[in-house]
């Protein structure tokens, strides 16, 4: 006989701690609703499942864990590693079935601890490391590894292979990300079908065949996918791994926390780990809701910016040409005094406040009272001239992105979602693979142009004119897709618009033009596509023109807030970033607040926004970084930025999560609600606020729109995936599903997941909680004065139970009103647009117009301090439809002179059949050639002629704005 | 001697000139039992092969008949025909594709026809190049014919046939990883539910996968009536069985012989047929339906042909392939070469069949090489049961699908039968036997 050693199940020397939680609860994303159940016997118990459910689910539902390795509860199962094999007894007699694609049948007998069952876990996980290196100690799985924990738990606890394993080159780079170690794989195909079946670029398979099976791109393209980072989140074993990762951290060093992504506006739930004080990881978390547990590279790399070393760590004060470093309360005790006095002078209109996007909900609230209370004015605007008008994005009838993914109809009039919005281009993605008819409205093809059902092109400006003609019928199989679609909603809406800025070089009022057309559909409700970070949540809380916290209109509102916050608001509504860029140009702007905004790289107008910062005579700047635009300012407070500090965050779909703290920011920078109450404190405005709760409890006493939200509620079972606002917007809350280290291993799963959220996110649970007490916050905050919360009848007691916040949250209606009368109402939809042809459409001209979207991969700030991904973004070009080329004799690869009224860029041709003819795209803020030097902000759309360069300039390909 | 008494049913006209163009085919009744088919109702045709009993010849010998009384009705339906045989010692199909490529397509008419297909894909072994240009050559002649294409001799059907050629992989023989291979992707065996491509098939459409053999035989079955064809053979086994016979026989080729009545005696020993022993050397086992069934000894020689008999001894019919091995052989080699065969075409879709064969076929080596340990029998036995739980026939899995239970039976039975042989090796530290006759590096251990 063999020399074996034989352990019991009891002897097993390690049990990972999933194995005793009950449920690890990964059901499948679409359970069979037939309503038929079965009964069954598992592990000597009687159970009942709806039919249809797979072994594996009905056993996570009961608390048995089944092993397993290639079964991902996102992806279809496919059977191939045979780890979770049980012994199921039916009518011809005991046999091993896969527990991952075989479904309870009634009369079933299934044992995951039987003899049988056992011999085949050995067996399966003796055969997994017959060519597993077992390199555990140096390799960066080890210790998080479900290849390592499960051969611990239910492997034979020694192999009896003697032979020469498989040996390979290694790693091997997939792309410039990710990493692949081919003798780690276990050909599970979770990275292979990943791509394929999610995110829908192929560009990974298995080549080769039997024990030489390895994953292998094709040979001329790598796996340059936005993404790629998911693969290495689902790989079981230490095969694939991601650049920025790579030997940084022993999963045992690093310290978790959930919070939300801030990278755009979809808002993906993700695990923040950080080990030594410095973000290491980001993980996906799966919220049935929002991510489904995936991210895009973007997402889940860029904290690199956050570990940047150049980061602004200190205040600075302009001193002739250079800014010096200065004690807080000297730059603080500047700002105010610059403000000041220029909020004095023009009777409150003299002060702006560019950006906000970047701050989170509670400091967006804090920075709109400033605003509206200390520096006296209501020119607010969290968009950069990238956005919609703020009426149009919150008046709108809202969708969630769940309602977007059901309803038999989405129309996108957007910018590129798989560029922008990466996340809820898989959400779409999907819901078309299930035969949702995708209607495309854009100037060009984008990434979801494939998957749509219909794509109409127009050129800028008449987006309008494009709805207006669709909407009377006059392209058939759109009007067919829209006649069908009321048919087939099934309790949502019938049809969901995916609303934003299809270009920048057209205004956003034309595209709101067409939205409000669009809003005559019946059955249809609004998403917002607008991209920018927090910026709904900005908008939410008033950081716009005409807006105040809670998406009520300034006049609206102005008695609730004069009353509430004890003093007088600006009279008329304030102008928008252009207008306070054009105001400030002609000498209007005596204080100018840039928010975390960088407008000379990120207005779309270059030129406008070098003017207006050049002549706005007092600048401040709160900022992570020194941009472009910092640079110019008078005083600079450096910003703690997420991950840094805690707070909530309002998604696209007005969902408000929260963002937790994991490292501590660098140098002395604050966050900005902390930098916003010392500065009214300086003007004379005591707003009594010492914490984050403080605050919150203010917004929720005031706030139509958060009233019921409370940060128990978001840290509820049923809150954590994030709460749609108003209160019951979206439907039920449903609760959270618990982390998985199955599905995305190196996930954190604690008890913690599944007690009671108190004490799990309560007051000191400690750093591992999402949102811990962190005293050292408020030590250096503005606190110290005893203030009563501003209203200490709403704000939440720390001793509330969690139960009670569960009970009163998702079926409870918010109270409607407070103890001092009604709230005021919130923005209507505004109303529908005319039914002819508006006469601000500009005539075809026939000239040559100006098309500009943005990339995943851009100039950002963040990319650009990102090691991993400042090299990624594409190489600048100028697209232009075939008949254009033709008719200017251009050269594809051959530069051309794109110049418009603002300036002008030499670009190579590329050429692109995909445009409205008439049309030139040239891709916005990329590294050496944006269009921002050539977009003119002041005109509907913007004009351009294209030259031949002469041939010897070809070499330097750049732009050179006015 | 009764033994080529029956009636050549699939290869009348194997070896005569050119038999494979249509000028020879028509010469011999080529196409007329499609014109008779064409005259019947496909319940009817069915109904003849049910009659005719024709057990499928691909290997597992299911009832082509209630093969296709399990077909989904929805259209579109499919019609595969599988000509990927590559096992080793079979080469039954290989004749009948070059030698007689118009019977395969009238054959595969007569099947389309019956089950109401849409469109028909030969799916052929890539490593046949001479039978892929022969059938492709046929195939352009049939549709200048009019037996295949639009209005079929003037009957208002209509039919589209396809040959496609395989891509390397002896595992796209396994009809679902066939199915993948036709639409596109990796030759991947599907998971099982669903169980059959009669209900989910080509692009998930009902689909029919019948072997070579198995259509050649319905024109025959068309002019002469089922009856005459379940007049020949014994009990389930009806009608002629193709006989690859390979190995240490003096006379190694394809016999075409009644089912059920001949026995492996008659096929090595008779004259006509296998002719004896090579070298008169005496036998010493022989694999009795292919590499993946398990061995016999001469004390069942005297076994019919029959798939019902042969399933009594706990082997099986199989292919058809019969592989006498004569005493200079050594049994831990031939156990390793099917081994070897079998790990290096394992797709490596499962964990069970991909790393435990080149477990397997390494351990043999090792064994084979003179470094085998006793304990390595035991291990050998536990390895296929961790593939196939049990090691018993018919064969349990923990694969996706049969290509891993493949590797225990050569490996069982030679454990079983030469335990003694397997000792030696490990005892002496070396292999008793010459080296393999074979030339080059296939002789290499």
């Amino acid at each position: 006989m063999t020399q074996r050693v034989e352990l019991t199940r009891k002897d097993r020397p390690y049990t990972p701690p999933y194995v005793t939680q009950s449920a690890v609860g990964t059901s499948p994303p679409n359970p069979p609703a037939t309503g038929e159940t079965v009964t069954f016997t598992l592990d000597g118990q009687e159970r009942t499942a709806a039919k249809g459910t797979l072994i594996i689910t009905a056993a996570d539902e009961a608390g048995v864990y089944i092993p397993r390795f290639c079964y991902h509860p996102r992806m279809k199962p496919v059977g191939m590693c045979r780890m979770c094999l049980v012994e199921v007894t039916g009518p011809r007699g005991a046999t091993l079935m896969p527990a991952c694609y075989n479904p309870v049948a009634d009369g079933m007998v299934i044992s995951t601890t039987s003899e049988m069952t056992k011999k085949a876990q050995d067996g399966v996980l003796e055969f997994l490391l017959v060519n597993h290196p077992l390199d555990c100690p140096v390799c960066d799985k080890g210790g998080e590894c479900p290849l390592q924990d499960q051969t611990l738990a239910y492997g034979p606890g020694e192999s009896r292979f003697v032979e020469e394993k498989r040996h390979w080159d290694k790693p091997i780079p997939l792309s410039t990300l990710v990493y692949l170690d081919r003798e780690r794989c276990i050909q599970c195909g979770r990275c292979v079908r990943f791509a394929d079946e999610v995110a829908g670029d192929p560009l990974i398979d298995f080549a080769e065949r039997g024990d030489t099976t390895e994953v292998a791109t094709f040979p001329t393209e790598p796996y340059a996918d936005y993404f790629s980072g998911n693969v290495v989140q689902i790989c079981p074993v230490g095969a694939l791994t991601a650049k920025p990762y790579r030997f940084r951290a022993r999963p045992w060093d690093l310290e978790q926390v959930e919070s939300t992504c801030t990278s755009c506006s979809v808002g993906c739930r993700v695990a923040a780990q950080a080990s030594s004080d410095e973000l290491t990881r980001y993980i996906g978390v799966d919220a049935d809701p929002v991510n489904w547990g995936w991210l895009c590279d973007k997402g889940r790399f860029d904290f690199q910016a956050v570990n940047s070393p150049e980061r602004l760590r200190a205040p600075m004060i302009r001193q002739g040409d250079e800014l010096v470093e200065v004690s807080w309360p000297e730059a603080l005790a500047a700002a105010a005094d610059g403000l000041a006095a220029a909020a004095r002078i023009g009777d409150g209109d003299q002060v702006a406040v560019i950006g906000g996007s970047r701050l989170p909900n509670e400091d967006a609230y804090a920075w709109a009272k400033l605003a509206r209370l200390a520096l006296r004015t209501d020119h607010v605007d969290a968009q950069l001239g990238d956005g919609l008008p703020a009426e149009t994005v919150l008046g709108l009838p809202k969708a969630t992105i769940d309602q977007a993914a059901a309803a038999p109809v989405v129309i996108t009039l957007c910018g590129d979602i798989k560029e922008e919005l990466p996340v809820l281009y898989l959400r779409l993605r999907d819901a078309a693979q299930k035969g949702q008819a995708i209607i495309e409205l854009s100037p060009s093809n984008t990434g979801m142009t494939r998957y749509s059902a219909a794509s109409l092109r127009y050129r800028p400006g008449q987006a309008a004119a494009l709805v207006r003609s669709v909407l009377a019928g006059e392209v058939p199989e759109v009007s067919a897709l829209l006649d069908a679609a009321a048919g087939k909603a099934a309790g949502g809406p019938a049809v969901v618009v995916v609303l934003g800025r299809p270009s920048l070089a057209e205004t956003g009022e034309s595209v709101a033009e067409a939205a409000r057309a669009l809003a005559g559909l019946e059955g249809v409700a609004f998403l917002s596509g607008l991209r920018r970070s927090n910026v709904h949540g900005a908008l939410d809380m008033g950081l716009a023109p005409g807006v105040l916290p809670g998406r009520v209109g300034l006049d609206q509102g102005r008695e609730w807030y004069s009353q509430h916050w004890g003093g007088e608001l600006p009279a008329a509504k304030g102008l928008d970033t252009a207008g306070i860029l054009e105001a400030a140009t002609h000498g209007r702007i005596g204080g100018l607040v840039l928010l975390g905004a960088d407008p000379l790289t990120d207005f779309p107008d270059g030129g406008a926004a070098l003017r207006g910062i050049a002549q706005a005579r007092f600048v401040v700047a709160v900022d992570t970084f020194l941009t472009d635009s910092v640079r110019k300012a008078d005083v600079v407070l450096p910003a703690a930025t997420y991950a840094e500090r805690r707070g909530t965050f309002t998604n696209l779909e007005g969902r408000v999560s929260r963002l937790g703290q994991i490292v501590t920011s660098p140098g002395s920078a604050w966050p900005d609600w902390m930098i916003a109450v010392e500065l009214a404190a300086r003007m004379g405005h005591d707003f009594g606020w010492s914490s984050l709760e403080d605050i919150w409890a203010e917004i929720e006493a005031v706030s139509p729109l958060h009233a019921g939200v409370s940060y128990d509620l978001l840290s509820s079972r049923e809150g954590r995936d994030g709460v749609p606002v108003p209160l019951g917007a979206g439907g039920a809350l449903r609760i959270a599903r618990r982390l998985d280290p199955m599905a995305d291993p190196g996930i954190q799963s604690t008890e913690a997941h599944l007690i009671s959220p108190t004490e799990f996110f309560g007051a000191g649970a400690g750093r591992l909680s999402a949102f811990s007490d962190a005293p050292a916050e408020a030590a250096t905050g503005p606190g110290g004065d005893e203030a009563e919360p501003a209203s200490a009848a709403n704000a939440p007691t720390p001793e509330t139970p969690a139960e009670s916040a569960s009970e009163s949250g998702p079926d409870t209606a918010p109270p409607a009103e407070s103890p001092d009368g009604p709230r005021p109402a919130m923005l209507a939809a505004p109303a529908a647009g005319p039914a002819t042809a508006s006469s601000s459409a500009p005539a075809d001209t026939g000239e040559l117009l100006l098309v500009s979207g943005r990339t995943l991969w851009d100039g950002g700030t963040a990319l650009a301090h990102s090691p991993s991904l400042a090299g990624l973004h594409p190489a600048p070009t100028a697209r232009i439809h075939p008949d254009d080329v033709a008719r200017l004799e251009l050269t594809a690869g051959a530069a051309v002179r794109v110049s418009t009224a603002r300036g002008s860029l030499d670009l190579p041709v590329t050429v692109d059949p995909s445009l409205a003819p008439g049309t030139v795209a040239v891709t916005f803020n990329l590294p050496g050639a944006s269009a921002a030097s050539l977009i003119d902000s002041r005109s509907e759309c913007t004009a351009v002629t294209l030259s031949v360069v002469p041939a010897r300039s070809v070499d330097s390909v750049g732009g050179s704005g006015e | 001697m009764t033994i080529t008494d029956a009636p050549h049913i699939v290869t009348r006209r194997l070896g005569t000139p050119r038999s494979w163009t249509l000028e020879t085919y028509l010469a011999d009744g080529g196409y007329q039992g499609l014109r008779k088919a064409l005259s019947m109702t496909p319940e009817q045709i069915h109904e003849q092969v049910n009659t005719a009993n024709i057990l499928g010849r691909g290997g597992a010998g299911f009832e082509a008949g209630r093969k296709w009384g399990m077909l989904a009705k929805p259209t579109p339906v499919y019609l595969t025909i599988n000509g990927d045989e590559s096992e080793p010692a079979t080469f039954k199909d290989h004749m009948l594709i070059e030698g007689d490529p118009h019977q395969l397509i009238e054959g595969a008419l007569i099947c389309a026809y019956a089950i109401g297909a849409d469109q028909v894909f030969l799916f052929v072994r890539g490593e046949f190049p001479l039978g892929i240009e022969r059938l492709q050559a046929a195939l352009n002649e049939a549709y200048a014919y009019g037996a295949v294409g639009r209005d079929i001799f003037a009957s208002g059907w209509n039919i589209d046939v396809v040959v496609h050629p395989g891509a390397g992989a002896y595992i796209c023989g396994e009809e679902t990883a066939l199915l993948e291979s036709l639409e596109g992707k990796r030759g991947y065996p599907r998971i099982k539910p669903p169980f059959f491509p009669a209900v989910v098939g080509l692009y998930g459409a009902p689909t029919i996968v019948n072997n070579v053999e198995t259509v050649s035989n319905l024109p025959w079955v068309m002019l002469n009536g089922g009856d005459a064809f379940a007049a020949l053979g014994e009990g389930r086994s009806k009608g002629t069985k193709l006989l690859a016979l390979a190995g240490h026989v003096n006379r190694p080729g394809n016999y075409e012989l009644e089912f059920a009545k001949v026995s492996f005696r008659d096929l090595i020993f008779d004259p006509s047929l296998g002719a004896g022993i090579r070298d008169g050397g005496e036998l010493k086992a022989f694999i009795p339906g292919g590499a993946s069934s398990p061995w016999l000894g001469p004390e069942h020689l005297d076994v019919l042909l029959a798939n019902e008999k042969i399933a009594e001894v706990g082997t099986m019919a199989g292919s058809g392939s019969v592989v006498p091995m004569d005493h200079t052989t050594c049994m831990v080699r031939a156990a390793w070469r099917i081994v070897r065969f079998f790990h290096r075409e394992s797709c490596g879709q499962c964990t069970p069949c991909r790393e435990g064969g080149g477990w397997l076929e390494k351990i043999l080596q090792r064994i084979e090489n003179g470094q085998g340990r006793e304990s390595d029998l035991d291990l050998l036995m536990d390895v296929c049961d961790n593939i196939s739980p049990g090691v018993r026939w018919p064969p349990a899995q923990t694969t996706i699908c049969v290509l891993g239970p493949s590797m225990p039976p050569a490996i069982s039975s030679g454990i079983r039968m030469f335990r003694d042989e397997f000792l030696a090796h490990i005892r002496d530290g070396r292999c008793p036997f010459p080296p393999d006759r074979l030339p080059g590096k296939l002789a290499s251990v």
